[in-house]
């Protein structure tokens, strides 16, 4: 998998390419942009379905309470933004208007994370996974390549209530193939490995399965999950890997602070509490920088997640 | 409009504000001042205007009511019961636990179409559904009622512009202009100039009415569904609080329910006024 060939795609294009197929396959499917169509890739959509996009410019509120009302009338709607915005600017509205409302609206954030780069601080979405999954009928779904981001888009469409879909800027590997399953809310399990276990999402998940590789090498048994749904959890694969490795290192390029890691350390922490090591944004804002320097200036890099492994077998048993 | 027709939606109107004040009383809270106010919209809408059914409140080609100062649902869920989406026992249900009948309105009951409490989202809910409508092409109506001091929120503003860029002519926006809000009189909280202006300049139609002129408000409802090409808002002013005289236009009555003694003193008030139609 570490081949240097490797297929590089961003996960955004991933969304635009599962929304081709929606548009096609499923005339209730609409879509909303808050001005930015080109960057969220919502405007390969328009291009081909005119009739079913909604500019909105530059209004969050509204387009996520529009995309409401559209559901409320048998609508899929897609409303599409940069992940800050849609999960932030919007967030009572998302709450009210759809949440408790259990409408079936896909909410997609883009542009999530450091990985954004230079923009800095305001535009890099360190909270989405917190402050959605803390929503009762939420569904969150962080897709680790453009292949799976691809899948996610589809398959949101066919769940009914809210979803929100978090996808990157940069171009990152495909790491998952077409014969692979993927089905929201059921973990992919990408090694298997007795000593400790590395739950990643998003673009973390590459990171992680490096780590794990490396890990191998020095003789440490990695598991590997890729939990691209935080929420509705797989409990079930969490536990196992509790049981079964008696450590775990979550990595996200997120905020540890309610995050995905948060949400395993809830189910870790009621059912078999052992060691956790969290590794992700420590409660604090992003910086202006090359994404691949923050990278390392925030501490996500493979070795970071090697070290958390290690730390994590230590802790075992004290 | 026939003569008698008002006079029995007026007499509809006192009926409702009884039953406002007794669900008040009951429940030991809710929004007094705002759910009065806005009772003749509410009358005339619903026993006038409205193309829906009670026994099929999902009917596909319904108009849609939308209460966006989801704080006036005592209102709503008494003309609700009045028109007969439910029983009228479940409005001495109101506020406590295991009613559907919530202290702000969630989907679920029959005849609520969005749940609402925070203000100013449900013009930008209007719009979609009048997207959504327009695209199956149901010619449905989308009222949207608003409370005066909700225009404060930003997103009413956004919304406005999205409904005259898409032009839907389809939607009637509805200000209870009541002049008050929790901490006074609106000119002084948050000064808002003159309404019809602004959403003229927002490029509505905008129709002035008195809102508490049944006969008045079916007459602008009427010239509203007219307009083609661009949405309209109808500024209706009315008292906070209408219909009892101690109530009225005062701010410190907007969150607050009458105690037993006021209770009574209000439907012996409403009762004369009820006698006083003939």
């Amino acid at each position: 998998m570490t081949d240097q060939k490797m297929k590089m795609a961003p996960t955004r294009d991933g969304f635009g390419r599962g929304l081709l197929k929606l548009g096609k396959e499923n005339k209730d499917v609409v879509v909303l942009s808050a001005d930015l169509t080109e960057s969220t890739r919502a405007a390969w959509f328009q291009k081909d379905y005119p009739e079913r996009f909604f500019g909105m410019g530059v209004a969050e509120q509204d387009m996520l309470c529009t995309a409401a009302g559209l559901a409320l009338t048998g609508k899929i709607p897609f409303a599409c933004t940069f992940g800050v915005f849609a999960s932030g600017r919007a967030w009572d509205q998302i709450r009210i208007s759809i949440a408790y409302m259990k409408l079936n609206v896909k909410i997609v954030g883009t542009h999530a994370g450091i990985s954004v780069g230079p923009d800095g601080a305001t535009h890099q979405a360190l909270e989405e996974i917190a402050l959605m999954r803390i929503l009762p009928n939420m569904t969150v779904v962080v897709p680790c390549d453009a292949l799976e981001a691809q899948r996610a888009t589809v398959e949101a469409a066919n769940v009914r209530g809210p979803v929100y879909l978090r996808f990157g800027r940069a171009s990152i590997p495909v790491i998952t193939r077409e014969e692979d399953t993927f089905k929201i809310g059921k973990a992919n399990i990408l090694r298997a490995g007795k000593d400790v276990t590395i739950i990643a999402c998003g673009q973390m998940v590459y990171e992680a399965m490096l780590a794990c590789d490396e890990l191998g090498k020095e003789g440490i048994s990695a598991r590997l999950i890729n939990l691209h749904t935080p929420k509705p959890i797989d409990r079930d694969a969490i536990i196992s890997a509790a049981y079964e490795t008696g450590a775990i290192v979550t990595v996200e390029e997120h905020t540890v602070l309610g995050g995905m890691g948060s949400a395993v350390a809830e189910v870790v922490a009621q059912v078999r509490p052992v060691p956790i090591k969290m590794v992700g944004i420590q409660d604090r804002f992003g910086v202006s920088g090359d994404p691949d320097k923050l990278f390392e200036y925030f501490g996500l890099t493979p070795k970071n997640i090697m070290i958390a492994a290690k730390e994590a077998i230590a802790m075992k048993g004290k | 409009m026939e003569r008698l027709n008002i006079l029995e939606l007026d007499k509809k109107a006192i009926e409702i504000r009884k039953d406002v004040l007794k669900m008040l009383m009951i429940a030991g809270s809710g929004h007094t001042g705002g759910s009065l106010s806005s009772v003749d919209i509410l009358v005339a809408l619903y026993y006038h205007k409205l193309k829906n059914d009670p026994s099929n409140p999902l009917w596909n080609e319904r108009d849609r009511f939308l209460l966006s100062k989801g704080h006036g649902c005592p209102a709503l869920y008494a003309v609700l019961a009045h028109k007969g989406y439910f029983s009228k026992d479940l409005l001495w249900t109101l506020r406590k636990l295991g009613s559907q009948l919530q202290g702000h309105p969630q989907i679920g009951l029959a005849g609520v179409e969005i749940s609402s409490g925070s203000l100013g989202q449900g013009l930008s809910i209007a719009n979609g559904i009048a997207l959504g409508l327009r695209m199956d092409k149901i010619v449905s109506r989308v009222y949207c009622l608003m409370g005066d001091g909700e225009t404060n929120e930003g997103q009413v503003w956004e919304a406005a512009m999205t409904a005259a860029h898409y032009k839907l002519d389809t939607v009637c926006g509805i200000i209870d202009c009541n002049k008050l809000q929790i901490d006074g009189f609106c000119c002084e909280v948050k000064d808002p100039g003159i309404h019809k202006h602004k959403w003229q300049e927002f490029g509505w139609n905008a129709i002035e009415v008195n809102g508490h002129d049944i006969a008045g408000l079916i007459d602008a409802f009427d010239q509203a569904e007219k307009v083609k090409g661009k949405p309209t808002m109808i500024i209706a002013h009315t008292v906070k609080g209408k219909g009892v005289s101690f109530i009225e236009n005062k701010a410190e009555w907007h969150g607050v329910s009458p105690k037993k003694e006021e209770y009574e003193e209000a439907i012996r008030e409403l009762d004369e006024a009820l006698n006083t139609i003939k």
